[in-house]
């Protein structure tokens, strides 16, 4: 059978040369970079590249970067490290009902310690509004935490402007770009970005890898307590063959973007194209525009999107799906309720995130598929023929 | 997640569609929270002879509304009433935990097309 892995905001497999460049980090350059002889200086070496490339890559300096087990640690620390280093100058956060778990639940945790959260309401396209951000800090906002680009909807937040936002007004400014390295432009002092959090497996690195960058000057507090590693920061052994194979992933996924990603959009809006044409009762969700390049996210009325993803996985396709049933909440996807979406629409939202190896091709079988399980769907489901010819607009 | 059987009965599920000329219909659930089944019944002499649905939801809802009409099929009205939840989801050979409520509105939508039955009768 057919398989076609349309799951890339979930994970990526890890590049083949990415693989190449980890492997002997882990049983032949093996040493301890703490170590002062000669195998902990060779593993040390390879931490301080992979430091400096990637550091290159965001434009800051290689000492402003720690590295972490993920993203999700590296928004836990960023939120808060800096609620604890800053809660006697302001116990105010400014965040957004858009966030990535990792934020929110970090957010909601400090509200039990006194920590006032505001969250920003976003457009119908899940856009932040910046006027609301603007009215919103006060003398006592320590921190703004906006994600670069959704991880569900895809929608690419004005980031640089939120930094020049943020600067004016003297708050630091905490960006998760998990889901935006490669495909969005990022360069923390340019955007004057504070604080940001990165992931490796998203574009083909290994799993269990991230960092956090954290501006010099920046009180942020330590957030794992031990050894001497990223200065006293985060201790724990340094992962030598995860944080080579970050950097690689890194390189190839920035250095190459503008090819990747014109080949992405290609893809994205032949979709999209292909869907609105031939999917009656179908509605985009997100940007058109402002929105990453693999992304491409719908609500198919009438289904429930877990019996979707089910049945496409059924033909080898798999995507993800943001109705209760997947997430395991009775609550429909947070992004698309902050985006007004209806919760009976929302049910059925779908999403297909696009990688290197996806080809027009698979956009026919995927399109083909679509039609069909839609017609199986439509015709169990009882709101279908209700509502039949009634082209409801989200 | 799912078991076999689950997923046979979502992949090829029994009694899909409407009894035009049905005896009872039972609706439970609302599109908010992502289930709605709807349960046809066509009854003789207080005997199931035929049962059919109709169902906007997850893949256990789907497989519990087949599951739930093949076990009625054939059935008088007061055997029907007896079944319950928890013998869907053993037919089913077991639900996730939070996939429970799926076999509870199985339950309630044979019950209610009972009763819309019985209360048609009366009038």
């Amino acid at each position: 059978m057919r398989r076609v892995y349309l799951d890339h905001a979930a994970t990526t497999g890890v590049d083949r040369d990415v693989l190449e460049k980890m492997t002997p980090y882990f049983s032949d350059t093996f040493g301890n970079p703490n170590s002062l002889h000669s195998f902990g200086r060779e593993a040390e070496k390879a931490v301080t590249s992979s430091r400096d490339a990637i550091a290159k890559l965001l434009g800051c300096k290689p000492n402003e970067l720690y590295f972490t087990s993920g993203g999700t640690e590296a928004d836990n620390w960023a939120i808060k490290g800096i609620y604890t280093a800053y809660k006697n100058k302001g116990n105010h956060i400014i965040t957004t009902k858009i966030e990535h778990k990792a934020v929110l639940a970090s957010c909601q945790r400090l509200q039990k310690d006194g920590a006032e959260i505001t969250y920003l309401d976003v457009d119908k396209y899940g856009t932040v509004d910046l006027e609301q951000l603007k009215n919103s800090i006060t003398d006592k906002t320590i921190l703004v935490s906006v994600i670069t680009a959704n991880n569900e909807v895809g929608t690419i937040q004005p980031i640089a402007e939120i930094g020049r936002i943020c600067k004016e007004r003297g708050v630091l400014f905490h960006t998760d770009a998990v889901q935006a390295i490669g495909a969005v432009d990022i360069d923390v002092k340019r955007d004057n970005i504070d604080l940001l959090s990165l992931s490796a497996h998203k574009v083909y690195g290994p799993k269990g890898i991230g960092a956090l960058y954290i501006r010099n000057g920046v009180k942020c507090d330590r957030y794992i307590s031990g050894g001497s590693q990223e200065r006293g920061m985060r201790a724990g052994t340094t992962n030598v063959p995860l944080i080579v194979g970050m950097a690689a992933a890194f390189e190839k996924a920035v250095l190459n973007s503008e090819e990747n990603n014109k080949k992405l959009i290609r893809l994205r809006d032949e979709l999209i194209q292909r869907i609105e044409a031939g999917i009656p009762n179908s509605y985009l969700n997100g940007h058109r525009i402002n929105r990453l390049p693999n992304n491409v996210n719908f609500c198919f009325e009438f289904v429930e999107g877990e019996s979707l993803l089910l049945m496409l996985d059924m033909q080898g396709i798999a995507v993800s799906s943001g109705s209760a049933c997947t997430s395991g909440s009775l609550e429909p996807s947070h992004v698309l309720s902050a985006m007004g979406v209806p919760p009976e629409i929302a049910q059925s939202a779908t999403r297909f995130t696009f990688g290197r190896e996806n080809t027009m091709e698979d956009i026919d079988y995927v399109v083909e598929c679509l039609k069909k399980n839609l017609m199986t769907l439509r015709a169990m489901s009882p709101l279908f023929k209700q509502e039949k010819g009634d082209a409801k607009h989200v | 997640m799912y078991s076999q059987k689950v997923m046979e009965n979502f992949a090829n599920p029994k009694n899909v569609g409407v009894i035009e000329d049905a005896d009872g219909i039972g609706t439970v659930g609302n599109p908010t929270c992502g289930d709605i089944m709807k349960m046809y019944l066509k009854i003789e002499n207080d005997v199931i002879t035929d049962a059919k649905f109709q169902t906007f939801g997850c893949a256990a809802a789907i497989a519990s509304s087949s599951m739930a009409t093949q076990m009625i099929k054939g059935k008088t009205i007061d055997e029907a009433l007896t079944i319950t939840n928890r013998q869907v989801i053993e037919a089913l050979e077991g639900l996730p935990p939070k996939k429970i409520h799926c076999s509870v509105l199985a339950e309630e939508a044979i019950k209610l097309a009972i009763e819309d039955y019985r209360s048609k009768k009366k009038t």
